[in-house]
Order: C-alpha cells, then sequence, then structure tokens
C-alpha cells in the first residue's frame, strides 16, 4: 500500500500513497475541500456530510472525495458546476438546520462553516430553504465548557473522539431522520453522563456546538432548559 | 464429486418417494384448500376456516382440510379451493361462513357443486371456465408464484411432492462455478429493486478474500403497497430455502440469515416451521442429503426500520447496530457481514434459484426480454379491480396489466397514473400504459421496479397529494445520518404541505426539482438517492396539477381539503331526506327555510361523510375547488331566510 503514485488534482501534479484518501492527499497539497465529517485517524469513513464532492475523470457522477481512494493517473477537478451545485445545496441544507449566530457565537471566525462560505463564495444565509431549527437547548452542565445542539451539524466527530480517541463513551446518536441528535445516554446532562469533561469534543467540534464557556462572547438570551 | 452423487440423488428420492406416497393418499379424499395467508386472514378466512371445520365435523366427513397461502387473487379472498373426485377442481372465491357452509352441505355431501359460487376452474374442463379463458390467465405466467396457494406452506411432503428440493439435489452433486455460470447465463437480475445481475454478484462473493461467507435473505419488505416477499413467504418457505441453500453452496457459505421483518409475525411462523421441518429431513443442516455440505440458516427479524431494506443498513442491524446504512464501496459482497463477503440477495430472486437450476438457464432466458429475462411479480394495489398478486413476463405492457391482468379501473373512474416501486419509485401516467415493464425501460421513465408494488390511481387522487405522501413516508424512514436525505426530503416535505394546503409559490416548482435533482445525486443510500423519484415524476408528467395549485389554489382532483369546500346543489337535493344531517359529526349542516339543506363552512371539517351519506339517486353534495369564499347556499339560505320572514 505504500506505493508512491502520481495523480492530477486541479492541474496539479501530486504524489501520494496508493490507496490514501482523495480528501487528505488534496488537502496535504493545499488544494481546499470542503468537508466536516471526515477525520484522518478514523478508520472508517463515515461519508455524512456530503461535502466533499470532486469529480473524477471517467466516473461519470461527482463522487465524495473521502471515500474515494487515489490511484496513479486519477485526474480530479475539485470544482465544476455539478461539484458547486451539490456544495451550495448541501451547505444550505446545512445551515437550514443549524442556529445562524455567527456574531454571538463562541466558534466565530474559527468555524468549518463560515470556512467553506469564504472558500467558495457561500452566503452564510439561507436564499432558498426554509430555517427548521428545533429549539435551543443549551446543556451548561459540564465545568468549563457548553453543548448547543442546535447548532450541530452531526458530522460525527465528537462522538469519535469521544469513544475512539479518549474511549470514554457518554455520548453518541439517538433517534434517526430529522431528530437524529448527539446525546448522551437517555439525552440527559453531560454532567450526569460518565463524562469525563476532557473537552476533546470541544477541540475537534467544527462548529459551535461543543464550545467552552470562557469563549462564549455575550449570554445567550434563549431561555436554559436543563 | 461424482462419487457421492448417487448417494445424494437416492436419499433425495427417498424423501420424494414418502412424499409422494403420503400425498397420494390424500388425492382419494375430497380435499379443501383455504388460504389463510395474511390477506386472506384480513378478509375473514378463519372464521370461514371454523366455518368449515365445524361443518365437516357435523356430516361427519373424511375430508382433507388445509390451510395454504395467498392464490394471488386477494380480491377474491377468503378464497378456498375445492377437489373432488368425478368434479373439475374449483376456485370458490368471497367465501363467509354461509357460503362455507352451504359447500360442505351442498357439494361435499350432496354432489352439487355450487357453480354459482364458483370463480374458476383450475384444470381444463366441459363445466366451468379456467383462468387460460380468461385475459389474466393469458397474461400471467406463473413460476414463483405457482405453487403458492396450492400447497400447505407448513407441510413440506406437500413441497417435495411436487419435485421440491430436487434442484438442491442437483446442486449438490454439481460444482459451484457451474452453478454460478447457470445463474449468469441466465442473466437473473436482482428483484429487490436495481436489477443488478445476480451471477456477478454470486461470483464476486465467491473469489472474495474472506471467510466464513454469509448469504443473507433481504425479507425485509417495507414499501407501502407492496406484500409480494410477504405471500411467498406465507405460501412458499421452502421454495426460498431450497433457493438459499444453492446459493450458499454456490458461494461456499455454510451460515444463511433470513432478515425478515417483525411486522410479518405469520411469514416468521411459517419460516419457522419450514425451517424445522426441512432440517428434520436433513435438507438443511449437518450434512445435506449425505453430501458433506453444511448449512445453518438463521432467522433474523428487523424492528421497523425501512432503511434496513438497504443492504448495508441490512448489515449493520444483524450486527447489533442501529440499522444505518455505509457507504459503498466496498460492497458487501467483498466485505459484508462481520467484514466477510456476503451475497444478499431479495426473497423473490432466491425464488427463482430452483427454477433456474431444475429448468436450465436456456429455459429461464427463453421468457421475458433479453434483456430482463423471466417474469415479473407485481402487487396490484390502489383503484384497480382485481388486486392481488399478478406474475407476468417481463416486457408485458402496463396496459395488458392494468386492464388485462387487473381487469381496470374500479367503478369505472378514468385512469390518471400508475405508482410503481413504492417510495423510490414513480408515478407513470397514461402515456406511459404502452411501456413494457423490464428494469432498464422503468428507469428510463423515472420509475422503479423496486419491490414489485404497482398502485393504480385514479381521476380522484391528487398527483401532488401522491408525492406528498410517498415523501412523509421516506422523510419518517430517513435514519438521518446524511446531510441530503436527512434534510432534503424534511424541506421537500414541507415545500409539498405546503403546496397541499395552499401556500405554494410560484418558484416552489423549480425549487422542489432542483433540490430533488441534489438529493438524488447526492445521497448517502439508497433510500435517498431514490426518494425524489415520486416528486420529480409528477412534476415531470403531472406539473399542472402543481401550478393549479399554486396559481388557481385549485385541486383538479378535489382531493387536498384545503381547498375543497362542501357544498349541496339546490337543484339536487330531495329535501325531505335528512340523512346529511345526521351523518355530519361536527353539525355543520342545517336545514334551510325552505327544506333545502346547507353546510356552515366554517363548522365544516370535510370528511366527506355527507357526500357518503347523500343517497345515490340524489348526489347533491359536491365538492367546490377553490373553496367557495362563502357558502353559497348558505347565502341563498338567508336571502330566503328573510324573504320568507320579513319580520327580521
Amino acid at each position: 500500500m505504500s506505493k508512491l503514485i502520481t495523480l492530477i488534482i486541479d492541474d496539479k501534479q501530486v504524489e501520494a500513497k496508493e490507496g490514501e484518501r482523495l480528501l487528505w492527499v488534496a488537502l496535504d497539497n493545499g488544494i481546499y475541500i470542503p468537508h466536516l465529517c471526515d477525520l484522518r485517524m478514523a478508520r472508517r469513513t463515515v461519508a455524512s456530510c456530503r461535502l466533499c464532492f470532486v469529480e473524477i475523470e471517467g466516473l461519470p457522477n461527482p463522487v465524495t472525495s473521502c471515500t474515494q481512494t487515489v490511484s496513479e493517473g486519477m485526474v480530479v477537478r475539485t470544482r465544476s458546476p455539478r461539484v458547486d451545485r451539490l456544495l451550495r445545496t448541501g451547505f444550505e441544507l446545512l445551515l437550514s438546520n443549524h442556529r445562524l449566530h455567527c456574531a454571538k457565537c463562541a466558534k466565530n471566525k474559527r468555524c468549518e462553516l463560515q470556512k467553506i462560505a469564504k472558500e467558495r463564495g457561500l452566503k452564510l444565509k439561507l436564499t432558498r430553504l426554509r430555517q427548521l431549527v428545533k429549539e435551543a437547548q443549551i446543556d451548561e452542565s459540564p465545568g468549563v465548557f457548553c453543548y448547543d445542539s442546535s447548532k450541530c451539524v452531526l458530522c460525527g466527530r465528537c462522538i469519535w473522539a469521544d469513544q475512539e480517541q479518549v474511549k470514554v463513551g457518554a455520548i453518541g446518536f439517538i433517534r434517526r431522520g430529522i431528530g437524529r441528535k448527539v446525546a448522551t445516554f437517555e439525552d440527559g446532562l453531560l454532567a450526569d453522563s460518565i463524562c469525563t469533561q476532557c473537552e476533546a469534543c470541544v477541540k475537534i467540534c467544527p462548529v459551535g456546538a461543543f464550545y467552552l464557556k470562557e469563549d462564549e462572547r455575550k449570554p445567550y438570551k434563549i431561555k436554559k432548559e436543563c | 464429486m461424482n462419487s457421492v452423487s448417487p448417494a445424494i440423488e437416492q436419499a433425495y428420492q427417498l424423501l420424494r418417494a414418502e412424499a409422494q406416497q403420503k400425498t397420494e393418499i390424500l388425492k382419494e379424499k375430497p380435499v379443501i384448500l383455504l388460504g389463510t395467508a395474511t390477506c386472506g386472514r384480513a378478509a375473514g378466512a378463519m372464521s370461514v376456516l371454523a366455518a368449515f371445520q365445524d361443518e365437516i365435523a357435523k356430516h361427519q366427513l373424511d375430508v382433507v382440510l388445509r390451510e395454504t397461502g395467498c392464490m394471488g387473487h386477494c380480491y377474491a379472498e377468503p378464497l378456498a379451493a375445492i377437489f373432488k373426485k368425478g368434479f373439475p377442481p374449483l376456485y370458490y372465491g368471497s367465501l363467509d361462513e354461509g357460503k362455507a357452509r352451504r359447500l360442505v352441505n351442498d357439494y361435499l355431501v350432496n354432489d352439487d357443486p355450487c357453480y354459482e359460487f364458483a370463480m374458476v376452474a383450475l384444470e381444463p374442463n366441459d363445466f366451468f371456465p379456467t383462468f387460460d379463458d380468461y385475459p389474466r390467465g393469458i397474461y400471467e405466467k406463473r413460476i414463483i408464484l405457482a405453487d403458492c396457494g396450492l400447497i400447505d406452506p407448513e407441510d413440506i411432503d406437500h413441497y417435495l411432492a411436487r419435485d421440491g428440493y430436487s434442484a438442491l439435489a442437483k446442486a449438490l452433486t454439481s460444482d459451484p462455478a457451474w452453478l454460478i455460470e447457470e445463474i449468469k447465463t441466465s442473466k437473473l437480475r436482482g428483484r429487490g429493486g436495481a436489477g443488478f445481475p445476480t451471477g456477478i454478484k454470486w461470483e464476486a462473493c465467491k473469489n472474495a478474500h474472506g471467510a466464513p461467507k454469509y448469504v443473507i435473505c433481504n425479507a425485509d419488505e417495507g414499501d407501502p403497497g407492496a406484500f409480494v416477499d410477504r405471500a411467498l413467504l406465507e405460501s412458499n418457505p421452502h421454495q426460498l430455502l431450497e433457493g438459499l441453500a444453492i446459493a450458499a453452496y454456490a458461494v461456499g457459505a455454510k451460515q444463511c440469515y433470513i432478515y425478515v421483518r417483525s411486522e410479518y409475525p405469520l411469514a416468521i411462523k411459517r419460516l419457522k416451521t419450514a425451517l424445522e421441518q426441512s432440517t428434520a429431513r436433513g435438507l438443511l443442516g449437518q450434512n445435506v442429503l449425505d453430501s458433506g455440505f453444511n448449512l445453518e440458516i438463521r432467522l433474523f427479524q428487523g424492528s421497523g426500520a425501512f432503511v434496513c431494506g438497504e443492504e448495508t443498513a441490512l448489515i449493520t442491524s444483524i450486527e447489533g447496530h442501529a440499522g444505518i446504512p455505509n457507504h459503498r464501496p466496498p460492497y458487501p459482497a467483498t466485505a459484508g457481514l462481520h467484514g466477510k463477503p456476503t451475497v444478499i440477495n431479495n426473497v423473490k430472486t432466491l425464488s427463482y434459484i430452483p427454477h433456474i437450476i431444475r429448468n436450465g438457464a436456456s429455459w429461464f432466458t427463453s421468457i421475458g426480454t433479453p434483456n430482463s429475462p423471466g417474469t415479473a411479480v407485481f402487487a396490484l394495489a390502489g383503484k384497480v379491480v382485481s388486486t392481488g398478486l399478478a406474475e407476468v413476463p417481463m416486457g408485458t405492457s402496463l396496459r395488458h396489466l392494468i386492464y388485462d391482468v387487473g381487469n381496470g379501473i374500479k367503478d369505472d373512474k378514468k385512469f390518471k397514473a400508475v405508482q410503481i416501486g413504492g417510495p423510490s419509485g414513480g408515478c407513470l401516467p397514461e402515456s406511459s400504459l404502452d411501456l413494457t415493464i423490464d428494469f432498464d425501460s422503468l428507469q428510463q421513465a423515472g420509475a422503479m421496479m423496486g419491490s414489485g408494488g404497482m398502485v393504480v390511481l385514479d381521476e380522484d387522487d391528487c398527483m401532488v397529494e401522491i408525492a406528498r405522501f410517498f415523501l412523509d413516508f421516506t422523510q419518517k424512514e430517513s435514519c438521518g445520518k446524511c446531510t441530503f436525505c436527512r434534510l432534503g426530503t424534511k424541506q421537500m416535505l414541507d415545500i409539498l404541505t405546503g403546496i397541499t394546503e395552499g401556500r405554494g409559490r410560484e418558484q416552489d416548482i423549480d425549487l422542489l426539482w432542483d433540490l430533488a435533482e441534489d438529493i438524488k445525486l447526492g445521497s448517502l443510500c439508497g433510500l435517498g438517492k431514490t426518494s425524489p423519484n415520486p416528486v420529480l415524476t409528477t412534476i415531470r408528467y403531472f406539473r399542472p396539477e402543481y401550478e393549479a395549485h399554486i396559481r388557481e389554489g385549485r385541486c383538479p382532483a378535489l382531493m387536498c381539503k384545503s381547498l375543497i369546500s362542501y357544498h349541496i346543489e339546490p337543484d339536487l337535493c330531495s329535501k325531505l331526506c335528512n340523512v346529511c344531517i345526521g351523518s355530519c359529526p361536527v353539525e355543520a349542516i342545517y336545514t334551510r327555510p325552505d327544506m333545502l339543506k346547507g353546510i356552515y363552512p366554517d363548522k365544516c371539517v370535510k370528511c366527506n361523510s355527507c357526500m357518503v351519506a347523500c343517497p345515490p339517486q340524489y348526489k347533491a353534495v359536491v365538492k367546490l375547488s377553490p373553496p367557495a369564499p362563502e357558502s353559497p347556499v348558505g347565502e341563498r339560505g338567508s336571502e330566503v331566510e328573510q324573504a320568507n320572514n320579513p319580520d327580521h
């Protein structure tokens, strides 16, 4: 698997190890592809955020670069009308279920959604779709951080960090469909769970769902239901 | 291999001879076969069964009464076949307790076959027409449904006596590579919906590295309006077990799973019985038919998630996790259950296997179309006269299927569309009626073979509402893992609900179309990728209906409650009848001074009761769309009131 191969991403010749995931090959070579859910260290790609689409010569449809392994002579385009359209729709869908609150958000200017919008020239507001956000329920029970499920984009990174990295197992996905969310067992408070408050989830969260209390700009004017 | 083959053949012949001897004795007596599959039970088969038992006991008759599965004619359930020496074997449909008692009294005791109750004869005779005398019989060609309803699914001897398990005996004496080659030559395509060539799947699994290998039968039939797999499991479970065993032998698997949804309790019961019986006869389990081949088949009950019909979700479900799909590749054929090579086939696909092995690949390719050989089984439902199961060769046109096999539209209404393939499929309009059915033609038209559900819609069905209904289903059944399916279906559903409730905006149709295309391309699994099909096909073929909802606030089919109002025609109302007033649950109907009836629009909940209640000779209740701003009758009523009572 360690054989070196060359491929072309956006007219740039790139060297990579055979079998590596295309997303990380591109990122390592300074070529940005929007992404939220994939982690370099994860054993299996979840492919759930559906933002990292690229076009590969010879394939009829855009593919997610996190699931695509590189091979010799592969020709990749990270931008095309179809890729841009899929990203625009996928991004707007995520925004439609994300409480837009940038100015007061703890992750302002460090948010992956803001980065994607900046890189691809997308608006951080809804242009076509309706806002679906559920009521914000902020869990402030841990000592130094908070969990705001209305900001969560369900990328699952925190669950990976919790279960695979620090091996605690305090959080996981519950429910399904539009009701799917990251929560503790029986959807209780983090402080009441087996959470060790190691902050691994805070470090890995790409948006403002898990954030440090010290980063909070101004107190939220939202009724806290804890 | 050759040294073992006589032993296998011998062991099988012995079993079959025993079974045939047993069933031969039965033929001496009158036999009643009563369909007690779920469709029959819903129509009251169990009380008919009790009536038969009671009446037979009363007359102390020596009659064999057996419960069988579904004969495919669900519209005529409860359905029984009666065999008596000296008479043609006859089907009796729409039975009730009274008819059951009369059949015993008049036919079994007194030799009058009650032709007035008979539906059709099973064999050509001089007295009564057979299926071949009806259009349905001409277009139908039964392979996997052939024995359904004619054998007792809980008695393995019935299946054995009809050469059941002979394909397994033949397979065990052959080389697995030959079996795969035979299935590849037969061009059998997966009947689960997508139509992937079964032989190629088997070959990929056989050649994949890793052991043990698994074969899984996907019996998680969740589409609204589809019931083919259920009927097969309830009517002929051994056919499936035989196919599963052949598949396992061909790919080198020793363990199989049948993933059956727990909403099919009767299917599970009959499958369990079938598994016990075939294991007891040495057709499954250790050393199958003395060939040295071991096979274990386990039942796994799904817990009700539609998405578990998707193969990667099905695998994670068996592994003990929440049923959530994973990205493909790797395909299950190379890395499936517990990361091992796994073949997943649908109930229908596996049910074809014994027939192909028994009759040869060339026999199979002689049926149907070159690229989709064989037959297709459809579950006819909706506004068609003869609902039920129909097995027709691929390449039959929709028109023949609906008008000849299904006997046309109920109540002589006008055909509007046919919804094929459940929530993953699409609605095809009248102009597509001459489309010949096979995997490729349906896909081109925007629909899908799916699980064989075929819902016929007539002029009273609103296409926007149909799209909303199916999207409501997929949205609720989305696992929520990927962005496009979780949020995209929700957004589309909100837009469609808005349109059916009169809140549609001009740009909504284009937005729906764009979203649908992106969800189709961007979703992770088959559920998301196919969920926009009902929306895409209804916009493609019925765009004017969407426009009528949005621009005029009018539902052309008078179905969307927010866009209609009820009204009583003064010219048609009889004045003297008060049926509508009695039927109204919310007291919205009143009697005017001139005795005509009126409806308060603000009180009316549009439950349709008055329309049903109004006697057919008047038909005075009508629906209006767009809704009348104020009840015209109410207005006129008050005018009349004023005219009659000048004091007010």
